[in-house]
């Protein structure tokens, strides 16, 4: 009763306003009060298609370059996985499996999706979203991708050097990381650390790029509220990112220099191989704690972009204004915040004070609240929405699912009690792959599939795409379920082959793991075959395919030339949400279309 | 902070908010971006050195620490950063006269004192190696190194920027707002260089 009341006043006073003739007409905008950006112009070939200053381009190839070598990671999972069903092919070796289980991780965790929602997603969205012409520092910028090409030539080549790359696991915990028994002790934890090093000093140059990007250059008329939300996960996790990065470059170098150089920064007075080392007093915790200052964060680097980009691609295809705008971007902010004083919720084995334990599971469990207020969100913008269940929409709902069944999980892990006997499980691997290894990456498909068009002219074939979703999404399921349940009867994580222990009974079901992962893996050459194929000869995409409010698809070419907005910068109206505004024929109305262009719309209530 | 709360407090949705979001002009903070950017950085470099000296606090409690001497071109190097922290203040009021001689004056000044730092600090190297405390004997050795390090590298980087500044200014092919602006920007990261060390060398010291 009283919404329908409040909403005949509003209507009302948009009626009053517009006809006072006195007052300015109401898409009036001040003239602009800023200069022009000076654009880089590329004059040769290296210039346009190697080292462009494009941010759009930058976007692209930080793409490529981290899908690439997310194929690697990919690889080496699937014959870590033979090896775990099949120990009698003696497909890989003890050291081997160490190695690639650490590679594995380091691979998918920092170098594929940090840099492909910040580096490819960030510099493809930031400016178009904005209004912007470019990134605000371009030659920052290509230099940002250039030294994260020059990583990932690092992390590569530790595979050629003696030794080969360092077993120590992901989380490269001294002193075992680099005592000798260890593989890749020395250079492979030489290259892998000064790999990280450079990545760091890259994302730092990009990081300020965005941020100031976001800050400084947007259009006229767009406020920070006005935002879509897939930059506002990007920004906040930039600022994340370069607060937590720190952390792992400090523990990082002295790792570094424990290993080469022989000092005790992390290596306690210990015996190796029979003989007294002469470092002493090390504390291993320490770099725990740095380790995981980072990797804690590192865990919302990855997932707040991915929070945006789904809130976006929901809002889009279900028609609807996306539910609570304002509490998502309270949300996000407050997981950002939070995310800084949980971190040794990942340390509960390592040994400590039962009221340091207390505090740090309360404060997980705090985290859940904003990030359940998400969900809630998403979940009420599809409640009567008018849903098009196109393949970014599915990989979308799915994100949600998958989203939620690896968080509930998690919120089981941030107790002590409940950690401490599964953490050495398959419970902790499945978890961790389902929260933030799947759901990113079904939001990295979807946000594929959606922004395809903008990138190449061209929609991607939607029937492979469907193909792609239901294998992907049931076949991920098909991996990871099983593995909860390996975990609760107790199956340890990090063992290259079960033997004759207790647990040889569940060796039919690493079997079925393995089948899965293996056909959901080479199911992924269905995608990659979609994208070559359609970017050659695929269906024109119409401008604004997804008939999509924010700027991105606004420009006045599509994909958008070089400088995005031809004469004159877009002016901002209305926040990216007005989907299904009553009185006017479209469904949707673009974030550049002004209240002239559109004077039969009533204010939407919400 | 009070500005962040009323920010995210807005209703972007309301056409009362609408009117008033239509003549924002897209620019969030008052600063250059450039300025911005600088202030980022020290941002960045803060956090670095706030880890390494919880890293140090933490790791010095351990019984096996061994604190080293210092030698005293340490205090004269400190006092040659002051300088030339004096000198880029002072070089930043000559730009933003426009005064070219006193500019130049100035920035050759501050790279020849700059340089002089990193000079000394590879001498109190040299010496203390010399000496035998290598990184490898006690961990309070190596972080000085270490810390050394990691500040002579900032100050590398700030150096780049000098360069460029500095090879403008001789050849002449610059807007003099451009000018002051590098060059007050320089200066600011100077003085957080200077700051830094003086933060480093008291910790050293006292510990």
């Amino acid at each position: 009763m009283s919404d329908e009341f409040d909403y005949k006043i509003e209507a009302k006073a948009a009626d009053a306003t517009t006809a006072d003739a006195s007052a300015p007409p109401i898409d009036y905008v001040p003239p602009a009060e800023r200069p022009e950006q000076e654009l880089y112009h590329s004059k040769s070939w290296w210039t346009t298609y190697v080292f462009s200053q494009d941010a759009k381009y930058i976007g692209v190839q930080y793409t490529c370059v981290a899908t690439a070598i997310a194929v690697v990671g990919l690889i080496l999972s699937l014959m870590m996985r033979t090896q775990l069903a099949f120990p009698g092919l003696n497909v890989l070796d003890p050291s081997t499996y160490y190695q690639f289980v650490t590679m594995h991780g380091m691979i998918m965790v920092v170098f594929f999706l940090t840099a492909l929602f910040l580096g490819g997603f960030g510099n493809l969205l930031i400016p178009l979203m904005c209004g912007a012409r470019d990134m605000v520092f371009p030659y920052v910028n290509m230099l940002s991708f250039w030294i994260f090409v020059l990583a990932i030539l690092l992390l590569v080549s530790s595979f050629f050097v003696p030794g080969g790359p360092t077993g120590a696991g992901w989380t490269l915990y001294p002193p075992q990381a680099i005592t000798v028994g260890t593989p890749g002790n020395l250079w492979g934890m030489v290259m892998m650390l000064a790999s990280l090093v450079f990545f760091v000093i890259g994302f730092t140059m990009g990081g300020l790029n965005y941020v100031i990007t976001v800050l400084q250059a947007r259009a006229r008329g767009m406020t920070l509220m006005r935002l879509p939300l897939s930059v506002w996960g990007i920004f906040v996790a930039t600022v994340l990112a370069l607060l937590a990065f720190p952390a792992l470059l400090v523990g990082g170098i002295m790792l570094l220099l424990d290993a080469v150089l022989g000092t005790s920064f992390f290596m306690p007075e210990m015996i190796s191989m029979g003989e007294k080392l002469s470092t002493e007093g090390g504390s291993p915790i320490l770099f725990q704690h740095l380790f995981w200052f980072f990797g804690h964060p590192e865990v919302y680097i990855v997932a707040l972009p991915a929070f945006g980009i789904v809130s976006d691609l929901i809002s889009v295809h279900a028609r609807r204004n996306l539910f609570g705008y304002r509490m998502m971007v309270w949300a996000i902010v407050a997981i950002a915040a939070l995310s800084f004083i949980v971190w040794a919720h990942h340390m509960y084995v390592a040994g400590m004070r039962p009221w340091f334990g207390y505090f740090f599971a309360t404060t997980t469990l705090i985290i859940a609240v904003p990030t359940a207020i998400k969900v809630y969100n998403w979940v009420l913008t599809l409640w009567r929405g008018n849903i098009r269940l196109t393949v970014p929409m599915l990989f979308t709902l799915a994100f949600i699912i998958t989203f939620l069944n690896g968080g509930i999980t998690g919120l089981f892990l941030g107790n002590v009690a409940i950690d401490v006997p599964l953490s050495d499980t398959y419970f902790v691997v499945a978890h961790f792959h389902m929260v933030m290894g799947i759901a990113p990456v079904l939001v990295v498909f979807g946000a594929v599939y959606h922004w395809f068009p903008l990138v190449t002219g061209r929609m991607l074939d939607e029937g492979l795409g469907k193909i792609h979703f239901w294998i992907t999404f049931v076949g991920t399921y098909m991996i990871y379920t099983p593995m909860y349940y390996q975990g609760f009867l107790g199956v340890p994580r990090r063992y290259f082959e079960m033997y004759e222990s207790s647990y040889a009974s569940t060796v039919g079901l690493n079997v079925f793991i393995t089948v899965a992962a293996l056909i959901v893996g080479l199911s992924q050459l269905i995608f990659f075959y979609n994208i070559i194929n359609s970017a050659r000869a695929g269906k024109k995409a119409k401008k604004n395919p997804w008939d999509a409010n924010s700027l991105e698809w606004q420009t006045p070419e599509m994909p958008p030339k070089h400088g995005n907005w031809g004469n004159e910068l877009p002016v901002v109206y209305r926040w990216p949400y007005d989907f299904g505004v009553p009185g006017i024929d479209k469904d949707y109305i673009p974030q550049n279309v002004s209240p002239s262009q559109v004077s039969g719309a009533k204010a939407d209530k919400t | 902070m009070k500005n962040f709360f009323k920010l995210i407090s807005q209703k972007p949705w309301e056409s009362s908010q609408a009117q008033i979001d239509n003549k924002h002009d897209g620019k969030t903070l008052g600063l250059s971006r450039e300025k911005l950017g600088v202030r980022t950085v020290m941002v960045v470099s803060t956090v670095i050195f706030s880890f390494f000296v919880v890293a140090y606090a933490d790791r010095m409690l351990i019984h096996d620490w061994k604190s080293m001497p210092e030698p005293w071109l340490l205090w004269i190097n400190t006092i040659i950063l002051m300088i030339s922290s004096y000198v880029f203040h002072k070089t930043k009021i000559a730009s933003d006269l426009n005064d070219y001689e006193k500019i130049k004056k100035g920035l050759f000044m501050v790279g020849f004192l700059t340089f002089a730092f990193l000079l000394g600090q590879s001498i109190v190297w040299y010496q203390l190696l010399k000496l035998g405390y290598f990184a490898s004997t006690n961990v309070a050795n190596a972080f000085f190194y270490l810390l050394t390090t990691i500040h002579g590298l900032h100050l590398l980087g700030g150096l780049i920027f000098w360069g460029l500044a500095t090879s403008k200014l001789l050849k002449g092919n610059y807007k003099i707002s451009n000018m002051q602006r590098t060059i007050e920007l320089c200066a600011i990261y100077w003085h957080f260089l200077l700051f830094v060390w003086l933060i480093l060398f008291g910790l050293m010291l006292f510990t």
